[in-house]
């Protein structure tokens, strides 16, 4: 080969216009390289989904006062926390102001937000290519050992001196590249969703907001058949995303199918006032990571780095889950560790280990840390049946005025919990684990 | 529309799974499918019930004992590869600009 044709075309290739590789390249660019942005779908975000929930923190250091520009929903002002059990439900209702102001966190619709995103992007001198599969990485044996050089898309080369794999949760790349492996069942959810409009003022009266206020209520228990996972129900401006996030592993033991879930999700008396009347606009599916930091394989390799999900940075605490603000997190990180390797001239592994080191002091690192467990602990069923159960227990004694004299709470949630089929050193146990998790 | 007069009377929860997808964008690739099913493989490692478990599309069922894929109503969320046995599918993205185009996401 001569030297003219391994000169590489491009600085850097990032792959996937996500929240991780718009960031990333938006970032670069605006250092002052060459970066090319592929995608697969016809547009960016068109392959894209999720709940909807962004905290916006790090993405308001990037571009300060996004909330303001980028097609946001609502900015979250109420948090629900619900457990279900088959006919009742109780509810941690947190609504607080301070939730707004700074913007905690916002709705988005992936079509619409990663599209601005990349937008973002081009206009700091990004080239875009949507509508284009990549479907290898070039790899050539350098003096450090093997290196990334490019990547192929049909008949198409194209080289550059780093390739940022920004492909998600199923990131062929990072597996092509050996630095994953295919995730056991157990650290994989998979989301259904559903996006059902309704008129805002239904939507405001229905969740008490107002303006651009929006809920999030987070449903644990029956919701799931008592599969791991759970449901969400946010508010978007005209729409509600409403969807459930069911673990591999557990879906396949209860023999039930992920639409039969979804469906009776849906149809829970609980749930179904909030959808009453609505119409189904679109139906969705997407696989989430849910292994925490032990799902965090190797980011770095010559030539290449792997930000977002399909590094793994997800967190699920069981109430929420994390991936866009953790992927624009490891986006700055990246920008970061690869403009310095290629300061440094050395895109090797070891020049592009900066990244890593960011990465590691970043909140992204750090919030996996602290959430550590709560894989684990989230993998104990009693979360999603048996505690949903007792809580109702609870609360039907101290509601229901059958003519019985009241009693203390403390009698109360004693009796209901010998009811209960969970056990003293259960709760013990999971409680502990659960404050050590979460 | 208008005020919280909200007169739609079709109920979100009794629509099935087919009559979702067609409110979904779909740009059909007629040339290739991006799934293929080793039915050897699939049988052998009781792969197909699990496909038809998981995944969310209905994209698989099982026809005069085959494992079939209606590979045009898939969502491309990458469930089924997951929970395959190894070789048991062959599943990739399908080719750019093809395949499900989320107007909301
Ligand atoms: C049901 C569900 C609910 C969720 N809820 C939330 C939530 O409320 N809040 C939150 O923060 N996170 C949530 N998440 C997680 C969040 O969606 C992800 O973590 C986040 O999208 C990851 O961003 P990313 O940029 O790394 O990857 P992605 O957003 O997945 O982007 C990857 C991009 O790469 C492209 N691509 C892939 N392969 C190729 C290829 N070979 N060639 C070209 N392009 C390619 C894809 O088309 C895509 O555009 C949820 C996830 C699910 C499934
Ligand atoms: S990728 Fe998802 S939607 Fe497509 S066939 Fe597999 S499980 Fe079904």
């Amino acid at each position: 080969m001569t030297a003219e044709a391994t000169e590489p075309d491009f600085d850097v290739i990032v792959v996937g216009a996500g929240p991780a590789g718009s960031v990333t390249a938006y970032l670069l660019a605006q250092q002052g390289h060459s970066v090319v942005l592929i995608e697969r779908g016809e547009a960016p975000g068109a392959k894209n989904l999720s709940g909807g929930v962004l905290y916006g923190r790090v993405l308001d250091e990037v571009f300060p006062g996004f909330a303001e520009e980028a097609p946001v929903e609502r900015r979250i002002t109420r948090h629900v926390t619900t457990f279900l059990t088959g006919d009742s439900s109780v509810s941690v209702d947190y609504a607080g102001r301070p939730l707004a102001e700074p913007v905690n966190a916002v709705t988005v619709l992936r079509a619409k937000f990663d599209a601005w995103l990349a937008e973002r992007a081009e206009e700091a001198g990004v080239f875009l290519m949507p509508g284009v599969r990549v479907d290898e990485l070039l790899r050539e044996e350098g003096p450090a050992g093997p290196q990334v050089v490019g990547v192929r898309a049909g008949d198409d080369e194209l080289r550059a001196r780093v390739v940022v794999a920004a492909d998600g949760v199923n990131s062929f790349l990072a597996r092509s590249a050996g630095l994953r492996s295919k995730p056991p069942e157990h650290h994989l959810a998979v989301g259904v969703k559903a996006v059902i409009s309704l008129p805002r003022t239904v939507i405001e009266d229905r969740f008490a907001v107002t303006g651009d206020e929006g809920a999030a209520h987070a449903i644990v228990g029956d919701c799931t058949l008592g599969i791991g996972g759970g449901g969400f129900l946010y508010t978007n401006t005209d729409s509600l995303s409403v969807g459930v996030v069911l673990r591999l592993d557990d879906l396949l033991k209860h023999g039930r199918t992920a639409a039969e879930v979804f469906d009776h999700y849906l149809a829970h008396p609980v749930l179904a006032p909030y959808l009453r009347g609505g119409e189904m606009v679109e139906y969705g599916s997407h696989l989430v990571a849910e292994g925490g930091l032990e799902m965090l394989g190797s980011v770095v390799t010559g030539g290449m780095v792997v930000v977002g999900e399909a590094a793994g940075l997800t967190i699920n605490s069981g109430l929420t889950v994390r991936g866009m603000d953790l992927a624009i997190g490891s986006a700055v990180a990246a920008a970061r560790g690869i403009g310095e390797a290629i300061a440094a001239d050395d895109v090797t592994a070891t020049g592009l280990s900066a990244y890593r080191r960011h990465l590691d002091d970043s909140f992204v690192v750090k919030d996996l840390r602290t959430y550590e467990r709560a894989p684990s602990f989230l993998e104990r069923d009693r979360m999603y049946g048996a505690y949903g159960e007792l809580a109702a227990g609870i609360f039907h004694d101290v509601f229901a005025m059958d003519g019985t004299p009241r009693k203390h709470l403390v009698t109360v949630a004693r009796e209901a919990f010998k009811r209960s089929p969970l056990r003293l050193r259960d709760v013990i146990s999971d409680g502990w684990a659960g404050v050590r998790a979460l | 529309m208008g005020g919280g007069a909200c007169t739609v009377t079709s109920d979100v929860t009794t629509t099935s799974v087919p009559e979702r997808l067609a409110k979904n964008r779909f740009v059909l690739d007629e040339e290739e499918s991006h799934i293929e099913i080793d039915q050897e493989v699939c049988r052998a490692t009781g792969t197909a019930a699990r496909i038809i478990a998981v995944c969310p599309a209905g994209v698989y069922s099982e026809q005069d004992g085959q494992v079939v894929a209606d590979y045009a109503a898939c969502l491309e969320c990458g469930t089924c590869l997951a929970v395959a046995a190894p070789g048991a599918l062959r599943w990739r993205y399908p080719r750019g600009g093809f395949g499900v185009s989320f107007r909301e996401g």
